[in-house]
């Protein structure tokens, strides 16, 4: 460590590290209860988990929530990014992955077909 | 308390742990006032600070033996008497007063049969207090060597001691 | 790479440790392993929240979810629900005592939610022993900005400005000592830092010695490097084995990414640190005791002048300051004189940590800005006292400091107010008393502290303290005598004239705030003989109430036999034979025993 940029790089790579325990950024949730298990979820999460980090992106947040009541449209992911409406997707299979976060956490376009739900 | 005088005979040429006194001595040796660190780590060795090793430091260091002396009694960390393989400190602190930490202190002195700044007779525990261990929010608080316990009740006294053999 | 989605933060200060996050850090591996997600997830051992009372904690991030008093049965649980399922346990969340509500979120919780945590910011938010996570939050780059960007004056410039005053307890200001130290002419300097707390009741130092020790070092470079000094010490009391072992290991990182050491950010500033621990001795919170003891020496004080900055350790100017003193710099330095300055009030700046403890709701750490009332922390703050009962009296700042009572609570809590209302600020202990504590027992206590922690160099602590003791405590057993009250204030007014340093000067504050606030427990104590509070024990005795059902459980206990009456009638105690030990009315199942 030799100068106050070294420093600087060092920190910008260590925050990765510590994304998590601070506030905002993209948050992608999962719905976890039962029947969300039942219809894949955990696969579905494990898959963009991969798929983030593959792409290397670090300060997406995922979360795993319980049932919230639309059972028949398990698996179901929802995406909030920063200062936008929060959009439920539905029936989301291991295929849907990569397009969701190719186009809607990368791009910042929804995935029209697989909307269930805006919120603002 | 007495001070009782005890040999250790350590250093005795022919005694095995003479060797071990003089690799503390030669890590300190030539620095300048390093005689607390001296002590710290005889202590560690022998659990008190014996006599004649503490005559042996004074010859090697050059330091007088009455300023050693003086420097042991002023601590309360430094002991001149066996201790127990065991130590219990009991917080006396302002927070473990208010929250009665005397009567800890009263049920681990009549468990154990000694008053406290004393060792058992088969030396399986030292009895002392300490003022503040700094873990107030669990008043009242007692430490077996390192190991705190926090939340005290009379009752739980025995099941602690236990433990320790 | 893997994608961590979930950071769980196990806190392993001194406090949690004792009520087992050991194991609760065991058991989080071992269920994460079993649901299969463990490489999803991160555990995390960080430092003392002071929030100690409930521990031991666990958070979750993302959500910041916030479980106390977890067990390790309860691990389980909270990674099938929590981690896996996405589901809170509520059971686990703290529930607030006033309302009753399960709170999800740490900074939710009314003990939080007033604090303004600058200097414990990290505590319990990173692990102490990784330099990684303290570097991801911005640490070091106080040092960094100060070495490569300001010279040693401009240091010591914005110290000043900001208005930082020691935490130690005097509240000297920090950049004017910095300044004295800068200016001493010396080839040969050292930077020290005091944590030698030893205080009883106080706890802040040892959190973010624990929580953050990153932090203190951060300090004490950019100290070195504003007073010319490339060498440092911390004095660290024994009694806290876990901050010792947290500060080698920071050293250690520090000086392997070379933070510390020869050269710093290629400034050619140097800056070296030793761990000096302690022997047990109060005094060696002295400044001057303290530097006699790293020389190897008994702890004793000496006269100043000479002042540390001009002649200290072995002679060289030295700058002492405390653990929180240090803790503030890094965070003045990157921000900033101007926003350091709005914390606070007129002549005090930024924050004050403060460790909440006796008979207080929320005992722990709470930091707050200086100007706050102490009625805010001990009310709102701290959730006011257990039990339901009455607020008797604050003791503000260790064996040198004061007892407050109810009337002095809206007092603004900052150096000018306390000084100006004959309190100090002391070390920033605050033991909360309810009508149950005995004011003339609590003054007995404080100079039974200092009596034995007198180091004995001159002749008015040492034996000034002795006599009031003796007088104190024939009050407590019944022996007071007429005028008792009187000497007391007279040999206090000697010994804070005549002793040679703070130890000595201060000890007397204790008895002369309870006899100034509660002068009528003196004279009770004295004149009728009589504990009002029920403490002192020759004064007191354990009698049987009309409510006694006659059931015996008294009698069956008392260890020497002092209880007699027959079933169903009401029992009498012996008082010639009643030990006072308070079996009797602890095993009484219609809390008929009381004491008078």
């Amino acid at each position: 460590m030799k100068s106050l940029a070294d420093l600087n790089d060092l920190r910008d790579k260590l925050q990765e590290s510590i994304n998590l325990r601070k506030k905002g950024g993209t948050v992608i949730i999962v719905g976890m209860g039962t029947c969300g298990i039942a219809a894949g979820a955990r696969e579905v999460m494990r898959a963009i988990l991969d798929e983030l980090a593959a792409r290397n992106l670090n300060d997406v947040k995922v979360i795993p929530t319980g049932c919230i009541g639309m059972c028949d449209k398990e698996v179901l992911v929802d995406v909030m990014r920063p200062g936008e409406s929060r959009i439920t997707y539905g029936n989301v299979k291991l295929a849907d992955v990569k397009k969701i976060i190719d186009d809607h956490i990368v791009n910042g376009r929804i995935v029209a077909n697989l909307v269930v739900k805006r919120k603002a | 308390m007495d001070i009782i005088e005890h040999k250790s005979g350590c250093c005795d040429s022919d005694n095995p742990e003479k060797a071990e006194v003089d690799a503390i001595l030669a890590k300190y040796i030539g620095e300048k006032w390093t005689l607390i660190p001296i002590l710290q780590e005889i202590q560690n060795l022998y659990n008190y600070l014996p006599k004649d090793v503490l005559e042996y430091v004074a010859i090697q260091t050059g330091i007088p033996i009455a300023d050693i002396y003086g420097v042991v009694t002023f601590y309360s960390l430094f002991h001149l008497n066996p201790r127990g393989r065991n130590i219990i400190r009991v917080c006396q602190g302002t927070a473990c007063h208010i929250c009665s930490g005397k009567t800890i202190l009263e049920t681990v002195e009549k468990e154990l049969g000694v008053k406290t700044g004393n060792a058992t007779a088969d030396l399986r525990f030292t009895l002392e207090t300490v003022v503040c261990v700094g873990a107030c929010g669990l008043a009242p608080v007692m430490q077996v060597n390192e190991e705190t316990y926090g939340r005290l009740t009379a009752d739980r006294v025995a099941e602690i001691l236990q433990k320790y053999q | 790479m893997q994608h961590i989605r979930a950071h769980v933060l196990v806190c392993g200060g001194t406090g949690c440790k004792s009520s087992g996050s050991k194991e609760i850090q065991l058991n989080f591996a071992k269920y994460l392993k079993e649901f299969s997600i463990e490489d999803e997830i991160m555990i995390v051992e960080t430092g003392c929240h002071g929030f100690c009372a409930n521990g031991p904690l666990v958070t979750i991030y993302p959500e910041g979810t916030f479980y106390c008093r977890v067990k390790p049965d309860g691990v389980k649980e909270i990674v099938e629900s929590h981690l896996y399922k996405g589901q809170i346990v509520d059971r686990l969340l703290y529930n607030e005592p006033q309302t009753q509500g399960a709170i999800r979120n740490h900074s939710d919780i009314a003990f939080y939610k007033k604090q303004h945590r600058l200097i414990l910011a990290h505590c319990g938010l990173i692990n102490p022993e990784k330099i990684e996570e303290y570097i991801a939050f911005g640490g070091y780059m106080a040092l960094a900005k100060a070495v490569t960007t300001m010279t040693s004056d401009e240091v010591v410039d914005v110290i000043k400005k900001s208005g930082l005053r020691g935490r130690g307890g005097a509240g000297f200001s920090t950049g004017t000592k910095w300044q004295f130290a800068r200016n001493s002419v010396s080839d040969k300097k050292y930077v020290i830092c005091n944590a030698d707390e030893g205080d009883p009741g106080v706890f802040m130092d040892r959190s973010v010695l624990e929580g953050d020790p990153h932090r203190v070092l951060e300090g004490m470079a950019i100290c070195g490097y504003a007073i010319g000094a490339d060498e440092g010490y911390i004095y660290v009391r024994a009694e806290y084995p876990l901050a010792v072992k947290r500060l080698r290991i920071a050293i250690e990182q520090a000086e392997k990414m070379g933070l510390l050491g020869n050269n710093i950010f290629n400034s050619g500033f140097n800056f070296r640190l030793q761990i000096k621990e302690g022997a047990g001795a109060f005094v060696c919170g002295e400044e001057t005791a303290l530097m006699a003891s790293i020389e190897g020496k008994r702890g004793m004080p000496h006269p100043r002048p000479p002042f540390p900055a001009s002649s200290g350790l072995w002679g060289k100017p030295t700058n002492i300051n405390n653990v929180e003193t240090f803790a503030n710099v890094s965070e003045i330095i990157k921000n900033g004189a101007e926003w350091y300055c709005q914390f606070g009030t007129e002549t005090s700046k930024g924050t004050k940590v403060f460790a909440l403890t006796g008979k207080i709701n929320h005992t722990g750490l709470a930091e707050v800005p200086m100007g706050i009332s102490m009625r805010e922390i001990i009310f709102d703050i701290g959730g006011g006292i257990t039990n339901g009962k009455k607020f008797k009296a604050v003791q503000i700042g260790g064996p040198s400091g004061r007892c407050l009572p109810e009337s002095m609570l809206d007092l603004s809590v900052d150096y000018d107010s306390l000084t100006a209302a004959g309190a100090m600020m002391g070390s920033g202990g605050l033991v909360i008393m309810d009508e149950d504590t005995c004011m003339v027992d609590v003054a007995k206590f404080f100079l039974n502290f200092t009596q034995s922690e007198s180091c004995g160099k001159c002749t008015p602590c040492r034996e000034g303290t002795e006599r009031m003791l003796e007088i104190l405590t024939r009050i407590t057993e019944g022996q007071g005598r007429e005028g008792d009250i009187e000497l007391l204030e007279n040999l206090a007014k000697n010994i804070k004239e005549t002793a040679l340093c703070g130890l000595g000067q201060t000890a007397p504050n204790p008895v002369l705030s309870t006899i100034k606030y509660f002068r009528h427990e003196y004279e009770v104590h004295i004149q009728e003989k009589r504990c009002p509070a029920g403490v002192c024990e020759k004064l007191t005795n354990y009698v049987v109430t009309e409510t006694c059902k006659g059931c015996g459980l008294c009698a069956r206990n008392c260890p020497v036999k002092a209880i007699s009456g027959a079933v169903k009638q009401r029992h009498v105690i012996n008082t010639a034979v009643c030990i006072k030990c308070g079996t009797c009315m602890t095993n009484c199942p219609f809390k008929a025993i009381k004491k008078a």
